[in-house]
């Protein structure tokens, strides 16, 4: 196999449709179509939406990701394609239509771990990533920390959510405040003019009495209904909410634990470098705050640009990139879409 | 012409190969596996065997025929995106039939109820007279039936005691060669190639909120 691989990905594990082509570290194209306003009106993503999206919009997004990297599919190695975890439905639209690539094109074809593309997406940035790393991964559906011995071949799950996930918290307060829907960005924006030490919301899960059992987990359940009772109970007084306020303050509290705990997990396992992926890693206020942290500690962070952030088919491609490099063994022809896939299979073996 | 037929609107995950000709069809090989959850993992190995059984190289095909539905959704979607991404790589044309008139054109003459499983205690349906649909196709409760003389398609399995006609348990998924049959016409004249969009007859389910919940209840 060549050290610079062309490779193909595809994303469709949420509300994304995404294909990205990656050569070696280099991006080649990455093609995006998003039903996100199609969900807006239901204040989340509807799954049923998101899968009748992403079979629309499948060959459209193909097209314009080959035109624009200049390649056609007899061209590339391989394609990868998110195989999990995500929405059921979403991901086995993807799987299918990457088998059908593969199976038309005599490709392999790679079923890859969702949550190590948003890792391996970084190295199209920062090139190669230095081992071990730390990863944190913060999204509408994941708040995770990682730890990357092998980007191809071993990721350990360090903590994670016991409850809701990082940017569902922004949404969830994002329409408790009517700010819409996703909350993240307009959070993040209405933030910068309020006072982030205005109220002091709990930091989920930091307790003495809870950092034995979950030293590297997160809550944000606790911090959503606080936000909720200190929100209503203005509401009940009559008196104006300070969104401004509240949405700076809420986004320190999550900020402040997530990077106190990535930056835990990087001391605890003797790691200098850190790598935040996730939608909600577009976060000003995490990058940020992470920064400041990290250099206390002479750790490294290394963020990918705002859309490498976010859920699309360039960290797909790669880390197929990586895997086809590595020699690592294609999946199979029967490879499953599995909603809940392990952490620790970063990619399905054939 | 080298023809492959993909259908996924039932349990049946169905791949077909059939050679069109000027004089007409002929059936080269089917296969099917029967699992309501598995069309994600089944079909793609089916088309690959099918395939190398019979010493066909993807770009000796001319055209791929799908059936479109209806049927539930998941699955549905499984062959419509398989179709679709094939028909791009090998840049041939897909055209689209409905599943339950695959099952009309193979239950032959006479006036035939098609019936498949819908779930949540419905079934897709279609009336057929010598072949061609009459009515449908639609989604509801099972029915008597008054008009027609008999039930194909697993619908008839499940619910024959309702209908109160008799069941041709040989005829109960689509078969590819009927499919083909369906889009002879459109591949014979080489027509432009059509977009794969589902049958699907029902709205997702989903409510728009109406009021702020409260986080607190
Ligand atoms: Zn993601």
């Amino acid at each position: 196999m060549p050290d610079e691989p062309l490779v193909l990905g595809i994303e469709t594990s949420c509300d994304e449709t995404g294909v990205g082509i990656v050569r070696g570290h280099t991006l080649l194209a990455d093609a995006l179509a998003s039903s996100v306003d199609q969900h807006a009106r239901f204040g989340g993503v509807v799954p049923e939406v998101a899968s009748r999206a992403h079979l629309e919009a499948i060959v459209p997004t193909m097209r314009r990701a080959l035109d624009d990297a200049g390649v056609t599919l007899a061209d590339v190695d391989a394609i990868a394609v998110t195989s999990g975890p995500g929405l059921a439905g979403a991901l086995l639209v993807g799987v299918a239509a990457a088998k059908g690539y593969a199976l038309a094109a005599e490709k392999p074809v790679y079923g890859v771990n969702h949550l190590a593309a948003h890792v391996a997406v970084d190295t199209l940035e920062h090139g190669p990533l230095p081992e071990p790393a730390v990863a944190m991964l913060v999204s509408g559906g994941h708040s995770s920390l990682l730890l990357v011995d092998d980007l191809t071949t071993g990721v350990t799950p360090l903590g994670a959510t016991i409850d809701d996930a990082a940017g569902e918290a922004f949404d969830k307060v994002a329409r408790l405040l009517g700010l819409g829907f996703p909350g993240g960005p307009v959070i993040d924006r209405r933030a910068r003019e309020g006072d982030p030490g205005k109220i002091a919301f709990p930091r989920g899960l930091t307790a003495l009495k809870d950092l034995a059992a979950h030293r590297f987990d997160f809550s944000f359940s606790g911090l959503k209904t606080a936000v909720a009772r200190w929100v209503e109970a203005r509401e009940r007084d009559g008196e104006p909410v300070p969104v401004a306020d509240v949405s700076a303050s809420f986004q320190e509290a999550v900020c402040d634990v997530l990077t106190a705990k990535a930056i835990d997990a990087c001391l605890a396992n003797g790691v200098r470098t850190l790598v935040i992926g996730g939608g909600v890693a577009a976060n000003s206020r995490l990058r940020v705050l992470a920064e400041q942290r990290a250099e206390k500690h002479k750790i490294a962070v290394r963020v990918p640009r705002p859309s490498l952030c976010t859920d699309n088919g360039a960290m797909v491609a790669a880390l197929g990139s990586r895997l086809v490099a590595a020699g690592v063994a294609p999946s199979r022809l029967d490879l499953p879409a599995d909603s809940s896939m392990a952490l620790t299979s970063v990619s399905v073996a054939g | 012409m080298l023809v492959l037929a993909l259908d996924t609107a039932t349990p049946a995950s169905t791949a077909a190969l059939v050679e069109v000709t000027a004089d007409g069809l002929r059936g080269v090989a089917e296969r099917r596996t029967v699992d309501p959850r598995a069309h994600g993992e089944k079909l793609a190995p089916e088309i690959a065997a099918i395939l190398a059984d019979h010493d066909v190289r993807p770009r000796d095909l001319t055209a791929i025929v799908a059936g479109v539905g209806p049927g539930p959704f998941t699955g549905l979607r499984v062959g419509l995106a398989t179709a679709a991404s094939m028909a791009q790589a090998l840049d041939i044309p897909t055209y689209g039939v409905c599943s339950l008139d695959g099952l009309g054109r193979a239950a032959g003459p006479g006036r035939v109820l098609v019936a498949t499983d819908a779930r949540r205690k419905e079934i897709y349906w279609a009336a057929y007279v010598d072949g061609e649909r009459v009515e449908g196709p639609e989604v509801s409760k099972p029915f008597p039936v008054r008009e027609q003389e008999r039930v194909v398609g697993e619908g008839g399995l499940k619910y024959g005691d309702i209908f109160g006609v008799p069941v041709e348990e040989h005829l109960l998924y689509p078969p590819g060669a009927a499919l083909v049959a369906l889009a002879a016409d459109r591949i014979s004249r080489a027509a432009p190639s059509e977009p794969l969009t589902p049958l699907y007859l029902r709205r997702p389910d989903a409510v728009e909120p109406t009021t702020r919940k409260s986080v607190l209840t």
